[in-house]
């Protein structure tokens, strides 16, 4: 009953949300076209992950980060992420991770519908704006190391 | 010869039966948040007088004491000797109230002596007088086993509780059971995930430099997760500490608990 009144009023708002961010489309287990149009930039995108306030990749992930001290363990390695997937596989994963593992605790960090009780500070935004998901991806696609 | 070998393996499987029955039996896998934390911290919490929390508990039995209120009375006036009428207390709250009509935990139920008993203003939610209280009267059960109440009055708000647990919530979109139940014992970033017993209540934290109650606790993982926080004394906080007890039935209470 509780969760589905809560749902309700998630949906209610969502549309307005939802115009705020670009279209995109997904094909298979992909979002071929860059959020933006453009190239995101690597160093940017390293920044990104390594942001526990942004990012937060590393509150579950390790990487090749070695200032980082505190990395998760929640979480497969980042190195190599560029090897196993590619591009537009790494869009739909940051985008909406749920598309490829429905049950995932992976932040979806572009979309703003089904989630419930969003904070205050956070309504109506992505975790990360289109930019800095591209951003991301680029630096991702540089991973090409496993461990 | 075959009879003995029959013999030898009805032998070793049962004895296999029951070393399986005694392992379950002596094996809980419930870990309270205290095997977590380092040495020095357990040693802490272990140690009357190296324990911060004991200041509140000290407080608290000066308050115990304290004649407030148009009718000038004390808790003591009623309930006497501490030690003797509040033992077990914490370890079956929350309760339900017939004054209130609803589920009450410890400080609601304090805060309602001190309006219906002592005709005296209730105290703030999260203040030091009620921290203090909730404390002394939590020291008297520490170390006796969380007992919930079986009452058929309380099972609606304990199920809603278990809702709350496995409902996805936040800009993150975690459940508590996300963390407190698939990836106890991992870590996020540097934090260890606890399985996030309720036992210590209310504790001294070291990162809040103070004490604070299971609701202070419970916003500060809703805030992780970037969801609302609900208000203090929100009865949704009351139906995750039902469940929260429901869970940890039969461990010990631990206040005042220390964590990082
Ligand atoms: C709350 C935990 C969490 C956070 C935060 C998180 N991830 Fe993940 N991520 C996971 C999990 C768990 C998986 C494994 C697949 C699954 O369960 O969906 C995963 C999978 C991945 C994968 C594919 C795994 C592979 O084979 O390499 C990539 C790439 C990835 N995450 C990148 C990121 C990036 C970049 C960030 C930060 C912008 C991030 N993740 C933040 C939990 C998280
Ligand atoms: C005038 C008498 C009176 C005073 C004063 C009083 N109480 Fe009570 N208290 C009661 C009664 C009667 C109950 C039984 C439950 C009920 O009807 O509310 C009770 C119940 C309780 C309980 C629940 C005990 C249990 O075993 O479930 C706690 C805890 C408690 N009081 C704490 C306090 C504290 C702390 C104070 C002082 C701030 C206080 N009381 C002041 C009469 C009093
Ligand atoms: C993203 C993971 C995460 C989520 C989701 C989460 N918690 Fe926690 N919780 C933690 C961590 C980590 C701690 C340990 C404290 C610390 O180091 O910050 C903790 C501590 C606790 C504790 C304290 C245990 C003790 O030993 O005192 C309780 C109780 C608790 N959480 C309950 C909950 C409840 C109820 C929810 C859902 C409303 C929830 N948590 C959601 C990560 C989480």
């Amino acid at each position: 009953m509780v969760r589905w009144l809560f749902l309700i009023a998630a949906l209610s708002v969502a549309p307005p949300a939802i115009a705020q961010l670009r279209a995109f489309a997904v094909v298979g287990d992909a979002i071929p076209q860059s959020l933006t149009g453009q190239a995101g930039d690597a160093a940017r995108g390293r920044a990104v992950v390594t942001d526990r306030q942004k990012g937060l990749c590393l509150l579950c992930h390790t990487g090749p980060f070695p200032e980082q001290r505190f990395q998760g363990n929640l979480a497969p390695d980042l190195r190599g992420a560029g090897s196993r997937w590619d591009e537009g596989q790494l869009r739909l994963r940051l985008v909406d991770s749920s598309k490829v593992n429905p049950s995932t605790i992976m932040p979806a960090y572009y979309r703003l519908d089904r989630l419930t009780r969003v904070g205050g500070a956070w309504q109506g935004k992505p975790v990360l704006s289109a930019e800095e998901v591209e951003d991301v991806v680029a630096f991702l696609l540089t991973l090409k190391d496993t461990p | 010869m075959m009879p003995s070998v029959a013999f030898t393996s009805m032998l070793s499987c049962a004895v296999a039966v029951s070393t399986v029955i005694a392992a379950a039996q002596t094996r809980d896998p419930r870990r309270s948040g205290f095997e977590d934390m380092s040495r020095e911290s357990q040693a802490m919490q272990r140690d009357d007088t190296a324990n911060p929390g004991m200041f509140a508990v000290l407080e608290g039995e000066e308050l115990w004491r304290a004649k407030v209120g148009s009718r000038k009375t004390s808790c003591a006036d009623c309930h006497q000797n501490a030690e003797v009428s509040m033992r077990g207390a914490a370890a079956r709250y929350p309760s339900f109230s017939t004054a209130w009509n609803g589920p009450v935990d410890l400080q609601g139920q304090i805060n309602l002596c001190r309006e219906t008993r002592q005709n005296a203003p209730p105290f703030p939610l999260e203040g030091p007088e009620l921290l203090a209280l909730s404390a002394y009267v939590g020291k008297q059960s520490r170390g006796m086993s969380i007992a919930p109440p079986d009452d058929a009055r309380l099972e609606p708000f304990r199920r809603q509780g278990e809702a709350l647990y496995n409902m996805r919530q936040g800009q993150l979109n975690f459940s508590c059971a996300n963390c407190h139940e698939d990836h106890a014992g991992q870590r996020l970033a540097g934090s260890l995930i606890p399985q996030g017993h309720p036992t210590g209540y209310p504790l001294y934290r070291l990162e809040w430099q103070g004490i604070g109650s299971l609701q202070r606790r419970l916003r500060g993982c809703l805030i992780g997760v970037r969801a609302e926080p609900y208000a203090y004394g929100a009865e949704e906080y009351i139906a995750l500490e039902l469940f929260l007890m429901s869970r940890a039935r039969g461990m010990a209470v631990e206040t005042p608990a220390i964590r990082p």
